[in-house]
């Protein structure tokens, strides 16, 4: 995977990508904010999700043990995973235990994370997508890119011809004629994955929360697949980070009023479905909890980072990043992409990767991600700490072991410019004699950039050096007491406009 | 009351009429502001870049020189955020290293002090009609770290609005980023050239002569896209705007 701004620059020139993102985006935006709007308690809500998130996570290693109690009381088996293999490695087996060769899967970013449905092919087990986005995602033979709809970069054409195209290879075809009516499209779907419903043994899931007093798992959606998946088949997988646990039932009156507003702009989602361990007359029979850390620990290791955790993957902050809207999710190559995927991804999986160095400056830290969170995660701050963390190194916990980080490479020249302007700016005089030179040779000054700053002169033209920095004014006139004689600093500017100022 | 201008290092260096015009407004109004020779940079760019420790000693310089004066007003949000929330954060964080109170210390007094200038106008002198004449039609663009971290609000709207001639028309998408970002701008070029033309294009629409804003740094690459876009459009800060007057008009 390429660093962000690599894999940026083709999103940023596909037009339908960005046509798409753009319509996508900013009608979910302005749906939350009315969704939002009408509770006047909002900000309570926002500021005891975070606490409530806080809380469980200073105590997690009580909370997990509480589970584990909890889910093996009510007949469900824990298992414990440290990292993508291991977990990969469990649901396997468990699934091979079954003798069956497919499952089922409700949308789940914790098994998109560990790459469930490549490490379950290798073993000779297909996992079928039942969310229609991911549906979608699967049949194309391409990646997620955005937290809740995964298939935001696709419209309604571009999923006919996938359909009409890819079905018959994975069951039940799409019907003949098919248009790119949102409905008709739905029931293909509808068609198309009741096949697979009716037939599968095993179902796998994720979760949004774990109650620790009762045991009982929670899946919010919309469409009722994954109430499928979690009650026809016989045996339930359900593989949760570890994050997702709270105390108890009473928190999730909380999430239950803050996630669906932030994330489809629903007052309440259209389904949400609980359940805890196995019960003699209803749903599976058989239910296995895979508990995942995968650099969860060490990212609550992390004082400023490990606000990341508290994260319900609602992805309001994703429909709001300008960033985002032009670069798309595949750009940020991790499944959790925007801001949130932005300071996640390089603290799950370190920051040695050029992708995982890049993505903390993949934002203008303009702060619209922290208005929207609704657990109130500061992104801006976590993304400046990470850049630091790259620039400057520092100390990480990683698997549990306390390091200290080298500086990225990369760096060098911009480390060297930010301490020559240290000093620069450490030095009044200094600077100014640095002013006074740039103003004396304004004549000369190019209007394109060499090095880093060509990036700039790319697309933008530079403003013109003044004729006379303001410190010199001040002293030259006393504080604009004296006359100022005729000397005008940059009246260029202001008389012909910039449009015409370049040469 | 004594005042301080902090100018920045972008405003200095490229942009003197803006701290021009603010000496003229501000005397206009009866504030008699110094400009102390010592400042030089806030810091923010070292410390947005990730380099932190770098910004500490600009923090300290800045908290030296303008010690003693019962407000600093600036004329860009960007800088302003940086003293008001970030300052305080850096000394904590100096702190949680183990490296004492000093620079919590030595913040403390001048953070609370520093003032975006449309903040000072109407906060401090309770003023929001500053006796300006700027006969052009004008569309705010409200920086993001004005926006939402200094919380400006509607402080720049009144203030402009009460500006004899002016015909401030709104601006579509105004709270989306312009794209600036500081080193993001060079980092990720192509994604900041889309945000900026974005916001360029939905400016044009306004049919507005001017774009406005309370910061140069956000002016500069929103001005450098209308110029490369060849967009009849200027970009003009607000204090310019506000140090207009019918005896001696910005052209
Ligand atoms: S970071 Fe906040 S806004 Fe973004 S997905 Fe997570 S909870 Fe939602």
């Amino acid at each position: 995977m390429p660093a962000f701004p690599k894999a940026a620059h083709d999103a940023v020139n596909n037009p339908t990508l960005r046509g798409n993102l753009r319509h996508a985006t900013h009608t979910i935006r302005d749906k939350r904010a009315a969704a939002v709007a009408e509770l006047d308690d909002w900000a309570q809500l926002r500021e005891a999700g975070k606490q409530i998130k806080d809380h469980t996570l200073r105590h997690l290693d009580r909370y997990l043990v509480q589970l584990e109690e909890s889910v093996t009381a009510a007949g469900g088996t824990v298992h414990w995973a440290a990292d993508a293999d291991e977990a990969n490695r469990i649901v396997a087996d468990l699934v091979k235990a079954t003798g069956e060769t497919e499952v089922v899967k409700v949308k789940s970013m914790a098994t998109q994370e560990i790459g469930l449905n490549e490490a379950l092919e290798a073993e000779g087990i297909a996992a079928y997508e039942t969310d229609l986005a991911e549906l979608i995602v699967q049949l194309g033979k391409d990646r997620p890119s955005h937290i809740l709809v995964p298939a935001i970069h696709r419209n309604r054409g571009e999923i006919r011809d996938i359909f009409a195209r890819e079905m018959s290879e994975w069951g039940r075809a799409a019907p003949v004629g098919l248009t790119d009516n949102p409905a008709d499209l739905a029931d293909a779907a509808r068609l198309h994955l009741r096949d697979k419903f009716l037939r599968a043994k095993v179902g796998v899931s994720g979760a949004n929360f774990m109650v620790a007093e009762t045991g009982t798992l929670v899946v919010v959606e919309s469409e009722g697949n994954g109430r499928m998946c979690l009650t026809l088949p016989e045996t339930l997988i359900s593989v949760v980070g570890i994050e997702k646990v709270v105390p108890t039932w009473r928190d999730l009156e909380v999430f239950l009023q803050t996630l669906p507003r932030s994330s489809t702009a629903e007052r309440m989602n259209p389904y949400t479905s609980m359940w805890t361990g196995t019960s003699e007359d209803d749903g599976p029979s058989d239910f296995h909890l895979v508990l995942l850390d995968n650099g969860r620990t060490d990212t609550l290791a992390d004082e400023v980072g490990r606000q990341a955790l508290r994260c319900i993957r609602c992805s309001a902050c994703l429909n709001v990043c300008p960033v985002y809207e032009r670069a798309g999710g595949h750009a940020y190559g991790s499944v959790y992409p925007g801001p949130i995927g932005a300071i996640l991804s390089p603290q799950l999986r370190g920051t040695q990767s050029e992708v995982d160095a890049s993505l903390p400056y993949a934002s203008s830290l303009c702060g619209a991600c922290y208005d929207v969170c609704p657990v109130a995660i500061d992104i801006p701050e976590v993304l400046v700490h990470l850049r630091e963390r790259i620039a400057q190194g520092g100390p990480v916990t990683r698997e549990g072991n306390k390091a200290v980080l080298k500086p990225a490479k990369g760096h060098a020249a911009e480390r060297a410019a930010m301490r020559a302007a240290r000093w620069a700016f450490g030095r009044p005089g200094a600077l100014r004699a640095g002013q006074r030179l740039a103003s004396r040779t304004r004549k000369l000054h190019p209007r394109t950039l060499p090095g880093p700053g060509k990036a700039w002169s790319a697309t933008r033209d530079l403003p013109p050096v003044p004729a006379e920095p303001f410190r010199d004014w001040w002293q030259r006139t006393d504080g604009g007491k004296k006359s100022d004689g005729d000397k005008k600093t940059d009246g260029v500017r202001k008389t012909d406009g910039v449009t015409k100022d370049g040469k | 009351m004594r005042v301080a201008l902090f100018l920045t290092c972008v405003n200095d260096t490229l942009y003197p009429d803006t701290g021009r015009a603010v000496v003229r407004l501000l005397s206009r109004l009866g504030v008699d502001v110094d400009f102390p020779a010592g400042q030089t940079c806030c810091g923010q760019a070292h410390y947005n870049t990730g380099y932190r420790h770098e910004a500490e000693p600009l923090a300290l310089r800045y908290a030296e020189v303008f010690a003693g004066y019962d407000a600093i007003v600036t004329p860009s949000g960007s800088c302003g955020a940086m003293v008001r929330e970030l300052y305080p954060r850096m000394g904590e964080r100096a702190r949680a290293e183990g490296r004492g109170d000093t620079l919590a210390r030595s913040l403390a007094p001048v953070v609370p002090k520093t003032y975006e200038l449309t903040e000072f106008l109407v906060d401090v002198l309770g003023v929001t009609d500053v006796g300006a004449y700027y006969p052009h039609k004008v569309t705010y663009h409200p920086t993001c770290h004005g926006l939402r971290g200094l919380g400006l609000g509607g402080r720049p709207y009144q203030l402009l609005q009460a500006v004899k001639g002016l015909d401030l028309v709104e601006l579509p998408g105004a709270e989306e980023c312009c794209g600036f970002g500081g080193t993001f701008a060079v980092k990720n070029s192509d994604v900041s050239a889309a945000m900026g033309s974005d916001k360029v294009r939905s400016a044009e629409s306004t049919g507005a002569e001017v774009l406005c804003a309370a910061d140069n740094s956000c002016l500069m690459h929103i001005g450098g896209t209308m110029s490369r876009l060849k967009v009849g459009m200027r970009p003009v800060h607000i204090a310019e705007i506000l140090a207009s007057t019918e005896k001696e008009p910005l052209l």
